[in-house]
């Protein structure tokens, strides 16, 4: 009774939290589609879900998912098995480097994929600009890292003596892959591949940069359909559906997962030499980073040409706001300071997060004694989750339209940009300090407990020294996440505050060859500060970091 | 000083622990005997403040101590692999509880020398856990269990987690170092060497509940049944003639069923129970046989080293009458 008490009131503080800020929004946007006229109305939202373009909108989302996850995983696979099963020179920097396109910002990549498939473009002849085509190149470049890492930690921590025992019985290395290596990945390769189109399907900058109004998903549909025609029921009805498919595909996954956790064993084989039979995986390998690499480095050197030559003058230009069409800048404010505004807010955001998450990571992982404390956990477990299962987009809106009136009146607070990306980036912290806490063996706390030590003291003797560089990792990768959040920000900044993304999305937005200078140099700039975080993170070396 | 009073533990529906009862007098060593599952780590648990009571009481020197956090208990609690806290020298996991206790630095580090003395550890104060073998990672559980004098030492399992050699050897020094230490400890345990090399007091448990419990000879010398002489190591329980030709050629008064050890009988001319050798063994102590005896059935019996027995031979058995033991009529487990 006691224990479980005790559990109620350290919940208590993220309940709160959860509650205000993501239920309240949450239920407020769907709310929205259900009611008109202070009744509830089902036919409004029924009404939507028929509208032909709705159709379109819907199907688009999952077929591009789809054709984009299974392209992530067939290009990550031989990643996975070249950069952790072989012996491979600068393979732990060629690992870390590959978790840098997952957080770039997702408008930078987005401009990069337009510098690079664009009029003009290196590979503008192919006629790939505003096709589907570069919609999916897109997601498959932010997503085949978490492929390679997810499958890659599995294939490391998997046993090598069942695949020398049917080489021993005459399998030629192909067929061990096929009878034998594949199917002990199966968990970790549907695991990623599941969270991979959740990824997709609820993507929204990149969707949004290189889609445009032509083709959208559902997650860009609620974006245009609030911002550009004001048709809140049917944002809402849009929404409702999203959260109905994402949350029963996060069910899926979490089952999935829970077949086999890659992090949870760290037992790993020593890489070995490459093979003769090894040449093809290495080779699919280098062409992958070569594909990765192209969109980010075309980035870098369009960002540096004015008129046909070289020139940092995009760079010196962040420090204006830009060419307007009235003769005022395109932006309120330099993007110089919406650089500060950005890191600013990530610091914030990245605090929130982090408290939120301990608490949440602690309260999941302690071991329950009673059946009752077992039922309170697994239900605020999937409570703390919730906001994996709803899309940015909802959320940023949701805020807009429920945080607006006392006492909750946050529109004008300094906060409310950090309070939203720091519910976008909640479930990166769990998820990095969730397997490092359970992986706690609960009896040092035990022993220590027996020795003398009250339960704090437990908690620095056995916790703290596994746990801060775990918690410095989740800052980092929280930290990185915020800097480059669009879907909820987009709603939420201010135009006279705005972030680096929203600013790098509104310079392309307006025509002028200095805007879209400006916004490639500002691309850059913010890529540069989420690599340098992401990479710094990285060499903590902490295996749950990125395990999705 | 510790006494359990009708203590029980459920989780949920099941009863792990049933109103169990023991009492252990300071300075003594009880080992709680059970095969896997029957509860006896949960009890101990319980005894640690780790696992709530459903009923019963948990008293020390008198106090009732039922509703005492672990931490206040001042009992020492001994993992099965020691749980040493990896990123701790060993110097540092002995003086951890010295530490929260605030014994000044000198008194603390004499200390800690003592203890790793007495565990047979000085020189390794500065390793770290991961260093050490599985062997030495216990005498550091133990020594850290000891700094602190706890007024009850809880060993759970200590040396099961090590190979046969090496537990032989840890049992003696961990028995010399209790009995040196007058530690008052509680150990539970699935093996009977380990209960025997280190207590002095044995309950034996089955099911949650205690269904013998004792001093070490006497529980030993008469099991209140059938399992519970099996799991105290005897070989075979006999029963009804079979029982009777055995009590008989050993000049014991009838009983329903005897419990016999492998060496209870021996290949012997002046013997008197007559079998024939189904099959003959050597090993260093003895040769070991397998014999089919006239009106018992197969049993186990042993001949001294150098007898030269053959399987088919004829040979007569003496009853070794304190490797059995008769067990009571209405025990039938």
């Amino acid at each position: 009774m006691r224990r479980t008490a005790g559990l109620l009131a350290l919940a208590a503080g993220p309940v709160l939290v959860l509650g205000v800020l993501f239920v309240l929004p949450v239920t407020g946007m769907v709310a929205q589609g259900f009611w008109a006229d202070g009744r509830f109305d089902p036919r409004g939202v029924l009404d939507v879900l028929g509208r032909p373009r709705v159709h379109r909108v819907a199907w688009f989302t999952l077929w591009s998912s789809a054709v984009a996850t299974t392209a992530s995983v067939l290009l990550g696979m031989p990643a996975a098995y070249a950069l952790h099963r072989l012996a491979l020179p600068g393979r732990r920097a060629v690992r870390a480097a590959l978790l840098v396109p997952f957080v770039l910002p997702t408008v930078v990549v987005g401009v990069a994929f337009r510098q690079l498939l664009g009029e003009g473009g290196p590979l503008g002849g192919l006629g790939l600009d505003g096709t589907p085509v570069a919609i999916i190149a897109g997601l498959v470049f932010f997503n085949v890292a978490v492929v390679v890492r997810a499958v890659g930690a599995a294939w490391e921590s998997l046993d090598p003596r069942p695949g020398e025992a049917a080489a021993a019985l005459g399998a030629s290395p192909w067929q061990v892959l096929r009878t034998v290596t594949l199917p002990a990945l199966r968990p970790a390769v549907v695991g990623a591949a599941s969270i991979v189109f959740l990824f997709c399907a609820t993507a929204f900058g990149i969707v949004l940069t290189l889609g445009g109004v032509r083709y959208a998903t559902v997650e860009t549909e609620i974006y245009l359909l609030t911002t550009t025609i004001y048709d809140l029921r049917a944002a809402a009805a849009l929404s409702v559906l999203q959260i109905l498919v994402v949350v029963g595909l996060l069910a899926l996954a979490a089952r999935l997962r829970f077949a086999a956790d890659p992090t949870a064993s760290r037992v790993t084989t020593a890489p070995r030499r490459v093979r003769r039979s090894d040449w093809p995986a290495v080779a699919l390998t280098v062409l992958l980073l070569v594909a990765l690499a192209a969109p980010v480095l075309n980035l870098v050197v369009g960002s540096l040409r004015v008129d046909g030559g070289w020139s940092t003058g995009n760079y010196r230009a962040l420090g204006g706001t830009g060419d307007g069409s009235g003769g005022g800048g395109a932006l309120l404010v330099p993007v110089t300071t919406a650089l500060l505004t950005s890191l600013r807010t990530a610091v914030d955001a990245t605090w929130m997060a982090l408290l939120m998450g301990l608490a949440v990571a602690l309260i999941v992982t302690r071991r329950s004694h009673t059946p009752g404390e077992r039922r309170v956990r697994s239900v605020l477990d999937g409570f703390f989750m919730l906001p994996l299962g709803v899309s940015a987009v909802t959320l940023g809106f949701g805020f807009l339209i429920t945080l607006d009136q006392p006492p909750l009146d946050l529109r004008d607070s300094a906060l409310l940009v950090p309070m939203a990306q720091a519910l976008v980036a909640l479930p990166l912290v769990v998820r990095t300090l969730v397997p490092v806490l359970a992986g706690i063996d609960d009896r040092q706390r035990q022993a220590a407990a027996s020795l003398g030590a009250p339960p704090w003291r437990a908690v620095l003797t056995v916790d703290l020294p596994v746990v801060w560089r775990p918690v410095l990792a989740a800052s980092g990768f929280a930290f990185a996440a915020s800097l480059g959040e669009f879907g909820a920000t987009s709603f939420l900044a201010r135009d006279d505050n705005p972030t680096v993304p929203v600013v790098i999305f509104r310079l392309i937005g307006h025509p002028g060859e200095m805007n879209y200078g400006m916004a490639l140099a500002a691309s850059v700039v913010l890529a540069a500060t989420t690599a340098a975080v992401v990479l710094a993170v990285e060499r903590l070396r902490v295996p749950s970091v990125g395990a999705f | 000083m510790l006494e359990l009073r009708d203590v029980s533990v459920r989780y949920g529906d099941t009863t792990a622990v049933d109103r169990v009862s023991l009492d252990l007098p300071t300075g003594e060593v009880l080992a709680v005997l059970g095969p896997s599952g029957c509860g006896k780590s949960t009890l101990l648990r319980a005894v640690a403040g780790l696992e709530p009571l459903a009923e019963g009481r948990v008293l020390a020197d008198g106090a009732d101590v039922t509703s005492t956090p672990t931490h206040r208990r001042g009992f020492a609690l001994m993992f099965q692999d020691g749980q040493l806290f990896p990123h701790l020298s060993v110097a540092r996991n002995v003086a951890y509880a010295l530490r929260l206790q605030r014994v000044p630095r000198d008194l603390r580090s004499a200390r800690v020398s003592e203890l790793l003395e007495l565990v047979g550890l000085a020189g390794h104060a500065e390793r770290l856990p991961a260093t050490l073998s599985g062997g030495e990672r216990q005498r550091v559980a133990l020594a850290r269990a000891l700094a602190v004098e706890p007024r009850l030492l809880l060993l759970d399992e200590p040396l099961s987690a090590l190979d046969a050699t090496l537990r032989e050897r840890l049992a003696a020094d961990l028995r010399g170092i209790l009995t040196r230490a007058g530690t008052t400890a509680l150990l539970v345990t699935h093996d009977h060497e380990e209960a025997f090399a280190l207590a002095d007091r044995l309950a034996v448990m089955r099911a949650g509940r205690v269904v013998q419990s004792g001093r070490i000879d006497e529980v030993w010398r008469a099991p209140v049944d059938e399992a519970t002489a099996l799991f105290l190591g005897y070989a075979r329980v006999l029963r009804g003639d079979a029982a009777a030709t055995v009590l008989a050629a050993g000049g014991l008064p009838a009983a329903a069923a005897l419990a016999v050890r492998r060496s209870a009988f021996v290949a012997d001319d002046a013997g008197r129970v007559p079998a024939t050798v189904r099959s003959a063994r050597v090993t260093p102590e003895q040769v070991r046989l397998v014999v089919d005896a006239d009106g018992v059935g197969d049993l186990d019996a042993v001949a001294p080293l150098g007898s030269l027995v053959a399987a088919g031979e004829r040979v007569s058995l003496r009853v070794d009458v304190t490797r059995v033991a008769a067990l009571p009529a209405d025990n039938r487990a």
